[in-house]
């Protein structure tokens, strides 16, 4: 890094030049100034530079043009004040972009670079980047960058910006079982979270409570485990209209699907599949987890997961792996059997291993890594060792930071999410201790720091569905996607705070549903259907 | 002093109504042999279902006026609840419906509506108004008795959540019959629209979801330190400058339009302007109001409470609460009163000698008490009556007979009711239904499990206890998570106002609060849910 005087020299210069202040997340480096550039909506267009990789018809950025371009100025188009005189040095008509490589219709992947350079001076208005998904966070930046005048003129100040993440890894996971979630609650979040430049969106698609993920080789799952069977459930086309939309904004979508606990919404649907718990020695009636003690339960893993492994194109799977319940598994007398027959005595660490490995071979067959919560680790399955280990608990068995060092120092890459879930509420300013948490702030050697691929923002579905959950994880979750992907020195509150309370107006602006951050009004606020 | 149309001669009525009330909650006991599947919320004083079922079809059903009631078709509150609860029952679905297929059974054409007294049409409601009713469930006529037009209001309410759609969709009503009032006749929301301001549509929401729950006051907090959002007639000024900005305010129109939504729905506007704390925003538009504070020898710039020495102030007040007292048309102003930092009022030389003057010593809840009481007078002049916030009490010597108390702070909350109702005032509690406070999980429960006469005291001091209200505060609420905060958690206090107390059945109340979330979902209010599950049709809200 360039030095960290200079890097908070920048800093201050930013502060001082007003508008900037509105960024989020805030960029790696940035230098801008009081001289400011016009912007007329009627004449200003985003155009590729002739030497782009990327020209007309690319998919992402022709679209993200639009996009920006209704977001920039879309609902005020009637009123703009119309360029009058002579044309002169201190107007911009045209951002112009340059794509280093090309790869337009590809999927996002956790190695895709996203830097790029925002150059906004006399003599250009220039963005550079390596990728089409730099490209992307740089339009970003570059709407956020432009403002409006008491009098409805749109400017841009002379900027000079050298942006990239600090973690691949940016992600939000939503919970799709607890409660469903319609179809445009998750393509409104998608463009939130590309507001805020996450890049993963973790799909918590099934759990015990119902099974909306509509499979076509058991097709039963949804028709007995989902809430509804015809209206509460993501249908192939459903899924594939995720994947997409989520494409052009520049965001993987990382599908869990949670075993060998969490699965009582799988039982109706394939019987056989969880253990039967007993009651002394009679089966009680109620499930458990997956059985792991028959054959059928692989072969069905194994064609289920082929299925998923060819919808979702990402190479990581999401396995689930967590709270997994021993006691349904001990009253089972075949289990029992099962156990024995293995040599894992009392053990049901073993077992859990003995399944999770199972799993993890089917799925590594099928051409695919794999994320898993912690719960993997800590009950010390066997993985490979490019597994990425999430780590949710934020005290138990140990404090998340010391779990980091665990997991870190046995040379698997982390994901941190134990301070990040944002289904837990509490009165006042918490996005604070959201933003303060530091993912590195872990004993251990600058090897292992670089196994933490990044973190994400949980909402889990308990408490919400699409009646709360935009006001509850915006701006909240900004403040994760600030950590992710800004520098690890920015840690001022108040400065955080100016500009958060400045992005969650704009959100209001864009339409989204986003919650104060304290006392205070928004020029538009949010406007009651 | 004259007692003259004020809450203190009031009283007895209410005390009247409490009476009443406690008659007929004997019957209570009828609920538990409800059904199953009814649910009803807030739970009515006693029902009698029965499993014989009614058919009802969207275009052969009706509202109509009884013969023998006193009011008719001209008694447009009621035209207006007949078209609404119309849509309730059958808007939502009559799209992927049609008429519906009545295979067997007797059908249920009409609700015959009948009010028994002066109907009070055109009246506003009042914290004396009669909203019992009895509601008679039975084909081909089923019919709905109330006093007044307030319980024809809630008996609608009632009679919509009875009917729900079978198997095959067809609108159907069990045979019933429900005899219901309220347990508290003051049953509130409040909300605050100084620290974020709610547009009236937002406000709209929330009167319509009240009117669900049986709510029938709605508190506004209109103006506080932040922002001055009520365009006053008398001193522009004061919207003007304190507002957020021109379109952040409550034009003369917006609020006679609240007011007149909510009478629609049986609802009270109770207008909250506190003082004379909390009013830094009052300062910007009315000079020489706020208190300067000092800094040593010299002001320093800041501003404190409201000047309780200076003239101007009164007549400024005076003015300015009678131009409240006939935009608001509600018997009740709430005065606040709350919160009052001395700090500022101490270091003020004015204020100091004016202390002196006044023998009040250092004692500056003396003068917080002057101040209060040349208000409480402002007010019973105007023909008015007062609430205030508990400090008020607390720090007076003596205090004007029937200024309602409104118990907020929650340590020791049942404590300070006892001494309230042992001074012989009456009492709005709080406390416990602070909803901005959230925290993670089913905290509705909570809300659920107080009672508000838990309190050491006589009879005659439970019967002060003229209700509650559940406060949302506006650090954190705005438009955006407003709906889903509220409700239905306010549900919980909603019920625990309206119901019998003896209904506290948390598994029977989570059951019933889940279906009833449920239905507000389908009129339109993004209640939020209240654990793991789903509702019907949520898929395209």
């Amino acid at each position: 890094m360039a030095g960290s005087a200079l890097w908070f020299s920048l800093l201050l210069a930013a502060a001082f030049a007003g508008r900037a202040t509105a960024l989020w997340p805030w960029p790696q480096y940035i230098q801008t100034s009081e001289q400011r550039y016009t912007i007329f909506p009627y004449t200003f267009q985003f155009q590729y530079h002739v030497s782009s990789a990327a020209q007309v018809g690319c998919s992402v950025l022709d679209e993200a043009f639009q996009r920006y371009r209704d977001l920039l100025f879309g609902s005020v188009s009637f009123h703009f004040p119309q360029p009058m005189g002579k044309r002169h040095m201190s107007e911009k008509n045209s951002l112009v972009i340059l794509v280093v490589t090309p790869g337009c219709d590809q999927f996002p992947s956790l190695e895709s670079v996203e830097n790029y350079t925002l150059t906004v001076n006399d003599e250009q208005c220039f963005l550079l980047s390596e990728t089409v998904w730099g490209a992307l966070r740089g339009l970003e930046t570059f709407s956020q960058l432009v403002w409006r005048s008491p009098e409805g003129t749109f400017y841009i100040n002379k900027t000079e910006i050298e942006d990239f993440p600090r973690f691949p890894h940016r992600g939000l996971l939503l919970d799709t079982s607890r409660h469903y979630l319609p179809l445009a609650s998750i393509l409104d979040t998608l463009d939130v979270m590309a507001y805020n430049k996450f890049n993963v969106f973790h799909w918590h698609l099934v759990d015990d409570s119902s099974f909306p993920y509509e499979s076509f080789t058991f097709p039963n799952l949804t028709k007995k485990g989902s809430y509804n069977p015809a209206t509460h459930i993501y249908t192939a086309q459903d899924v594939k209209k995720v994947i997409e939309y989520a494409r052009l904004r520049g965001i993987r979508v990382l599908a869990e699907f949670d075993t060998p606990g969490h699965t009582l919404s799988w039982g109706p649907g394939v019987p056989g599949l969880l253990t039967p718990c007993y009651s002394g020695s009679h089966p009680s009636g109620t499930f458990g987890p997956v059985n792991p003690a028959l054959n059928n339960t692989y072969e069905f893993m194994s064609t289920f997961f082929l299925e998923i492994s060819s919808v979702f194109p990402d190479f990581y799977l999401h396995l689930g792996g967590d709270e997994v319940d021993f006691t349904c598994w001990k009253s089972n007398p075949d289990i029992q059997a099962f156990m024995k027959k293995k040599g894992f005595g009392e053990d049901f660490k073993k077992l859990e291993s003995f399944y999770i490995q199972t799993l993890l071979d089917i799925v590594s067959a099928y051409g695919k890594g794999y994320v898993v919560w912690q719960e993997v680790f800590d009950n010390k399955v066997k993985v490979q060792p490019d597994t990425v280990i999430q780590i949710w608990r934020e005290e138990m068995p140990v404090r998340y930071t010391k779990e980091m060092e665990l997991v870190t120092s046995a040379g698997f890459r982390a994901l941190l999410s134990a301070p990040w879930y944002l289904n837990h509420i509490t009165y006042g300013p918490d996005w604070k201790n959201i933003y303060m948490v530091e993912p590195l702030a872990f004993e251990g050697s600058p090897e292992q720091k670089a196994l933490v691929i990044g973190g994400e923002a949980c909402m889990w579905g308990e408490y919400v569905d699409s009646t709360n959950l935009v006001p509850r994880l915006w701006p909240r979750a900004g403040a994760v996607a600030e950590r992710l992907w800004s520098n690890k020195m920015l840690t001022n509150l108040d400065f955080a705070y100016k500009r958060l309370a400045h992005f969650r107006c704009e959100l209001l602006r864009r339409g989204v549903q986003a919650q104060p951050l304290s006392v205070g009004y928004c020029d538009v606020e949010f406007e009651q259907t | 002093m004259e007692h003259r149309g004020l809450g203190w001669p009031r009283l007895p009525r209410l005390l009247e109504v409490l009476a009443a009330l406690a008659v007929q909650a004997v019957r209570a006991s009828a609920i538990a042999a409800a059904s199953p599947d009814l649910s009803l919320w807030p739970m009515p004083l006693s029902v009698q279902t029965t499993p014989r079922v009614l058919h009802l079809s969207p275009d052969n059903f009706f509202f109509g006026h009884s013969s023998t009631s006193k009011a008719g078709p001209s008694c447009s509150l009621l035209q207006e609840a007949f078209r609404r609860y119309y849509d309730y029952i059958f808007g939502f679905y009559k799209w992927h419906h049609g008429s519906a297929d009545l295979r067997v059974g007797v059908e249920l054409q009409q609700l015959q509506v009948s009010v028994v007294l002066e109907p009070e049409c055109d009246t506003f409601p009042k914290i004396s108004s009669d909203e019992s009713y009895t509601l008679l469930v039975k084909g081909p006529v089923a019919s709905l008795t109330a006093n007044r037009v307030w319980g024809v209001l809630r008996g609608l309410e009632t009679f919509s959540q009875l009917i729900y759609q079978d198997f095959y969709g067809t609108f159907t009503v069990n045979e019933s019959n429900i005899v219901d009032s309220p347990r508290f006749p003051h049953r509130g929301i409040l909300i605050d629209t100084s620290r974020h301001f709610l547009s009236i549509k937002s406000i709209f929401k929330t009167l319509d979801a009240m009117a669900f729950n049986k709510f029938n006051v709605l508190h506004w907090h209109i103006v506080d330190d932040p922002s001055f959002p009520y365009q006053s007639i008398t001193f522009p000024g004061l919207s003007e400058k304190g507002s957020y900005s021109s379109s952040h305010v409550y034009t003369p129109n917006d609020v006679r339009m609240v007011i007149e939504y909510a009478r629609l729905r049986g609802i009270r506007i109770v207008p909250e302007f506190d003082s004379p704390g909390h009013t830094q925003s009052w300062g910007e538009g009315q000079k020489d109001l706020l208190t300067p504070c000092y800094n040593g020898k010299d002001p320093s710039g800041a501003f404190g409470p409201i000047n309780p020495i200076w003239n101007t102030t009164y007549s400024f007040l005076s003015k300015f609460f009678k131009e409240i007292s006939t935009v608001f048309p509600d018997e009740f102003i709430h005065l606040g009163g709350d919160e009052v930092d001395f700090d500022c009022w101490a270091s003020n030389p004015e204020i100091q000698d004016f202390m002196r003057n006044k023998g009040f010593g250092r004692n500056f809840k003396k003068l917080e008490s002057f101040y209060m009481q040349m208000v409480l007078d402002m007010i019973s002049a105007i023909n008015k009556s007062s609430i205030v916030w508990q400090e008020v009490f607390d720090d007076a010597s003596k205090l004007m007979p029937g200024t309602v108390i409104q118990v907020w702070k929650v340590e020791d909350y049942t404590r300070e009711q006892s001494k309230v109702t042992e001074a012989g005032f009456p009492v709005i509690l709080s406390a416990p239904w602070y909803l901005d406070w959230i925290s993670y999980g089913q905290d509705w429960k909570k809300y659920y499990a107080v009672d508000p006469l838990s309190f050491e005291g006589s009879q005659e001091q439970k019967k002060l206890v003229i209700g509650g209200e559940a406060c949302l505060w506006g650090e954190y609420v705005d438009a955006t998570n407003l709906t889903p905060r509220l409700w239905p958690r306010a549900s919980a206090v909603g019920e625990r106002l309206w119901s019998h107390k003896d209904v506290r059945g948390l598994e029977d109340a989570y059951r019933r609060l889940t279906i009833h979330r449920c239905r507000m979902l389908r009129r339109g209010i993004a209640a939020e849910p209240v654990f793991t599950g789903y509702c019907d049709h949520e898929d395209r809200m």
